[in-house]
């Protein structure tokens, strides 16, 4: 088996007094290969930024690891985790937020550059800047330079943290929700753009998103993993899991999500929820967190015993008692 | 007329609400700023109609205009809107600002997109739902606290322990229920949702989204909601109005709009929006971004981006016309949509535009 | 002409500029608010009053008993006082300690704030705890018998020392604005991104934070001038600070000789009252502009 670039082990994380704790990330176990696409999909809540942010070493697990390139990334000497550090970038949701309103253009991309001497005059660092924008597909160059964030758009901002993301070439990029505050029809050249980055500079994803059809589309070679309150419960390949889900979670996802084609989704096989109530972190359900609502309940097995995240064959994982009987 | 010709089957004969003409502009530091220019529609009586379209494109201020809640720099400078019930007919924008109060909430009412963060979080449901019921002087309390409990149980909550409880206390999508809730209370004729399902999870959202179903279909109201997603106007709505740099470019039945589209921005967002369930399907973006609403282009505002442009669209902005029956357009190249749109269909395999 | 000077000349023309660009795009920013420039123009006013001014008007000396409380007149601006001299020549070379001194806190204790606002809150811990609680207890004792207290036992002959002890008294309440605009900051986006690029603590700090908090520092920075020329004037008017003839001494001397019972002599003690009431209200309004000033939106090319 290939080496995995990016994997957590049991990554947990928890918040708050040790009287009234919230396990944000319960004991996620992923693995993600070199030049892979894996989507973290959840709803809001479930833990997929934190997630996201510890393993773009943003933020410190309270247990658990996380490993780059084999090595425990808190684990290592400072050089490594320099590395580490550049090696993994992230990109941010709100387009407004992303980018510091009182720097040009010029100034967010070169400083990374200058300072990592990456570039080592002005000259140079305009050449690079300049190329920069052009992966991003923001030009002409010279329009936007000289300009302030508040000039471009929600779609041309977000091309700009991309393209700050990659100044210092990173092998890794987390975005989070990256597209979700973004109108429509520019999602797709985004996502595009970055499709790009993946097959021309072979950077790996973890594409963090509640939008399944984004999930499905900038994922369809990659993979989906599904997270409800703090723990995975389904990992499989983007077709596997869109067109057969094994996970009631994932199905019942599937099935609620409205569809841009009024036959289909108004003839859409609805899953039938017990009840409607989220689960809050400080009083989580007993045994596996989603028996409340699931419509496979069994008692005395699914509100008892935690269901692992277990392999079911075909590369793909499920925490589910059900499923993994088969 | 065009509205004449655009109202012809039997359900339409005096439709609840008529937009003729509407202009809205307003005045920033930059220039005046052209949100919605030129709508034509109506609402019909018991149908949803969707307007759908991205931001910046008028529809939030279209919204706003029809219960005339727009900010004081903005001006309705022509238009009318018009609106009927059990015979009556109103003049909406001759309407005296009391008698626009009472229009609001008890004939038209309105749950905006913040509307989640719309509650007094000092004050408890029952207190909001009793002040709004007297600012636009409803019931007796006594008769408030029984139609609150009854629409609450409605809307899928349990009416007594929600009635006395904090905002805080709820749930986004019990908020959003609430909000369902305390719209109809005064059993308006017509409900205008603003970004109804934005902010809340896909589970909630589904929630939602059967709700206002179930409901338009006991109660009988007819529903505008508008939206930058187009998948919330396939399951909902009736008709479907695509708006684009403030005015309406196509406006038809639902299969009509997906199925078979007639304008390029129309297509262009089909073609943008993947599904979930099925086949990979390649998207397509738009090239361009939208325009600015204070220097518009020339002619046909979506010339610049449109793969079907020609000298004609750039010089002459093309009218809201009748293209097949019930379904207009506002393009010269409707046909070559047309046929773009058939074979993306079919090449989808699609069973349903076959069908359609 | 060789090659480095040409350069050289070039490079200092783009600088004289780059100057009068800055300075054209300040006053535009500036005048964006009326009332913000209003009082930035009576600001320049009292600076060139109480900067220039003593150089255009003798100061008033000679104290002559013929003339005591005569009201304003062609001679006499602004009236005599009750040795007879001259309010306007007083007013104008009484100002410049109570500049000195205004600019002198407002640059020291917002020093102060922002430093250790900002340490404070990004290294947080036990310095964080440790000088909070400092704060709180310092915010609560009395500011102004303190001073009088002090009065009596330093010699608070100098403007220096006056801007100083003005500053450590104050510097609590500046600080905890500044450690929750940068604790408020930090949490931003960008400086996450900052973070994850290595950009380093200096930067952080430096490039990504203190920017944003321009017009919160200037504003800041207005409002420990205003309190430093209360504090200053009622000290001066309780007598308690020996300094020279400035507006808060007219005042005290004003009130101790009964200025305020005569009708005649009323200008003796509302002229320097004028004055100070008109220099705080020139801080005020200006700083209503400067948060257009350091507003990036407001920059466009």
């Amino acid at each position: 088996m290939a080496e995995y670039l990016i994997e957590t082990r049991n990554l947990t994380r928890t918040f708050g007094s040790r009287r009234e704790k919230v396990t944000a990330v319960d004991n996620v176990s992923l693995g993600i290969h070199e030049g892979e696409v894996v989507c973290l999909v959840g709803e809001s809540g479930c833990g997929k930024t934190t997630t996201g942010k510890m393993i773009a070493g943003l933020l410190q697990p309270t247990a658990g690891q996380v490993l780059y390139r084999g090595r425990d990334v808190w684990a290592q000497d400072k050089n490594s985790f320099k590395d580490y550090r550049l090696g993994v970038q992230i990109v941010h949701q709100d387009p407004y937020a992303s980018l510091n309103p009182s720097h040009t253009i010029y100034q967010i991309l070169s400083a990374p550059l200058l300072h990592h001497s990456l570039a080592t005059d002005r000259r140079e660092a305009r050449e690079r800047v300049a190329k920069l924008l052009g992966i991003v597909d923001l030009t002409p160059v010279e329009d936007f330079l000289t300009k302030y964030p508040h000039q471009l758009s929600g779609g041309q901002r977000q091309r700009v943290s991309v393209a700050r993301a990659i100044t210092v070439d990173p092998s890794f990029i987390v975005a989070d929700e990256a597209v979700s505050m973004v109108d429509v029809s520019i999602r797709v050249g985004l996502l595009n753009m970055l499709s790009r980055l993946k097959e021309e500079l072979g950077v790996t994803f973890l594409f963090i998103t509640h939008d399944l059809a984004v999930a499905k589309f900038f994922a369809w070679e990659g993979r989906i993993a599904v997270m409800y309150v703090g723990s995975l419960v389904e990992v499989a390949s983007t077709p596997q899991l869109v067109n057969d889900p094994l996970h009631p979670y994932s199905k019942a996802l599937l099935a609620a999500v409205p569809e841009a084609d009024p036959v289909l989704t108004r003839h859409k096989e609805r899953v039938r929820l017990r009840s409607q109530d989220i689960p809050s972190l400080l009083d989580l359900p007993s045994g596996c967190r989603f028996h409340p609502r699931c419509p496979f309940f069994e008692e005395g097995l699914c509100d008892v015993e935690w269901p692992a995240l277990a392999p079911v064959g075909d590369g793909r994982y499920v925490a589910c008692h059900r499923a993994a009987q088969g | 007329m065009k509205n004449d010709i655009l109202n012809q089957s039997v359900s339409q004969k005096s439709p609840p609400l008529s937009v003729q003409d509407l202009w809205v502009e307003y005045k920033i530091e930059r220039g005046m700023v052209k949100a919605v220019r030129g709508v034509n529609f109506d609402l019909r009586k018991g149908e949803s109609l969707s307007l759908i379209g991205e931001s910046g494109c008028g529809k939030t201020t279209l919204g706003l205009a029809l219960i005339r809640l727009l900010v004081k720099a903005a001006t309705i400078r022509q238009g009318q809107i018009t609106y009927r019930r059990d015979g009556r007919t109103t003049d909406v924008l001759a309407l005296k600002e009391r008698d626009m109060r009472y229009f609001r909430w008890r004939e038209c009412a309105m749950v905006f997109q913040s509307a989640l963060n719309a509650f007094n979080p000092v004050l408890r449901i029952w207190d909001q739902i009793y002040d709004t019921i007297k600012a636009h002087d409803g019931m007796s309390r006594d008769q408030a606290r029984e139609s609150a409990l009854r629409l609450l149980g409605y809307v899928q909550l349990d009416p007594e322990r929600v009635i006395d409880a904090y905002p805080h206390e709820l749930s986004g999508g019990m908020r959003q229920r609430v909000l369902l809730a305390m719209s109809l209370l005064l059993d308006p004729q017509i409900l205008i949702l603003d970004e109804p399902t934005t902010a809340l999870d896909i589970l909630t959202q589904r929630t939602i989204l059967d709700l206002m179903k179930r409901l338009k279909a006991e109660m009988g109201f007819s529903m505008i909601f508008i939206s930058h997603d187009l998948s919330i106007a396939a399951e909902l709505a009736d008709r479907v109005a695509t708006m684009y740099a403030g005015g309406i470019v196509e406006l038809g039945p639902v299969n009509d709009i997906f199925y078979r589209p007639a304008h390029p921005y129309t297509l262009g967002l089909i073609r943008a929006v993947p599904t979930v369930t099925g086949e990979f399907e390649d998207l397509v973006s738009i090239p361009g971004s939208p325009p600015d609403l204070i220097d518009l282009p020339s002619g046909c505002t979506f010339h610049p981006r449109c793969p079907y442009t020609t000298d004609r669209c750039r010089a002459e902005e093309p009218v809201l016309t009748l293209y097949e029956e019930d379904h207009a357009v506002a393009c010269f190249h409707s046909d070559q949509v047309r046929r773009e749109a058939d074979v993306m269909w079919k090449q989808q395999d699609h069973h349903a535009a076959g069908d359609m | 002409m060789t090659e480095t000077t040409v350069r050289g000349t070039r490079t200092t023309f783009h600088w004289i500029g780059g100057l009068f660009l800055a300075l054209g795009t300040f006053l535009k920013n500036m005048s964006r608010n009326k009332i913000g420039f209003l009082g930035f123009l009576m600001f320049i006013g009292f600076v060139l009053l109480t900067t220039v001014g003593p150089k255009l008007v003798p100061e008033a000396n000679r104290a002559d008993l013929t003339a005591i409380y005569q009201p304003p007149s062609r001679e006499h601006p602004m009236g005599t006082d009750s040795q007879g001299k001259d309010i306007w020549a007083q007013i104008v070379h009484g100002g410049l300690d109570i500049l000195e001194m205004a600019l002198l806190t407002g640059v020291i204790s917002t020093f102060i704030g922002i430093t250790l606002g900002s340490l404070s809150a990004i290294i947080g811990g036990r310095l964080d705890s440790f000088l909070t609680t400092l704060a709180d207890v310092w915010l609560t004792i009395p500011r102004f018998p303190l001073l009088a207290v002090l009065a009596t036992l330093i010699q608070l002959n100098s403007v220096v020392m006056l801007a100083l002890i003005l500053s450590v008294l104050s510097w609590a309440g500046l600080y905890r604005a500044i450690r929750a605009q940068v604790f408020s900051l930090k949490e931003r986006d960008y400086v996450e991104a900052a973070v994850a690029l290595d950009m380093g603590l200096r930067h952080i700090i430096f490039s990504e934070i203190m920017p944003n908090m321009m017009s919160y520092i200037a504003i800041s920075f207005t409002f420990s001038m205003t309190a430093a020329i209360y504090a200053q004037v009622g000290l001066v008017f309780l007598g308690l600070v020996p300094l020279t003839r400035n507006w808060g001494v007219m005042i005290n001397l004003a009130w101790t000789q009964g200025a305020i019972f005569f009708r005649d002599s009323v200008y003796f003690i509302m002229m320097p009252v004028t004055a100070i009431a008109l220099f705080q209200l020139s801080i005020v309004w200006m700083s209503r502009s400067l948060e257009e000033v350091f507003n990036p939106r407001l920059r466009s090319r």
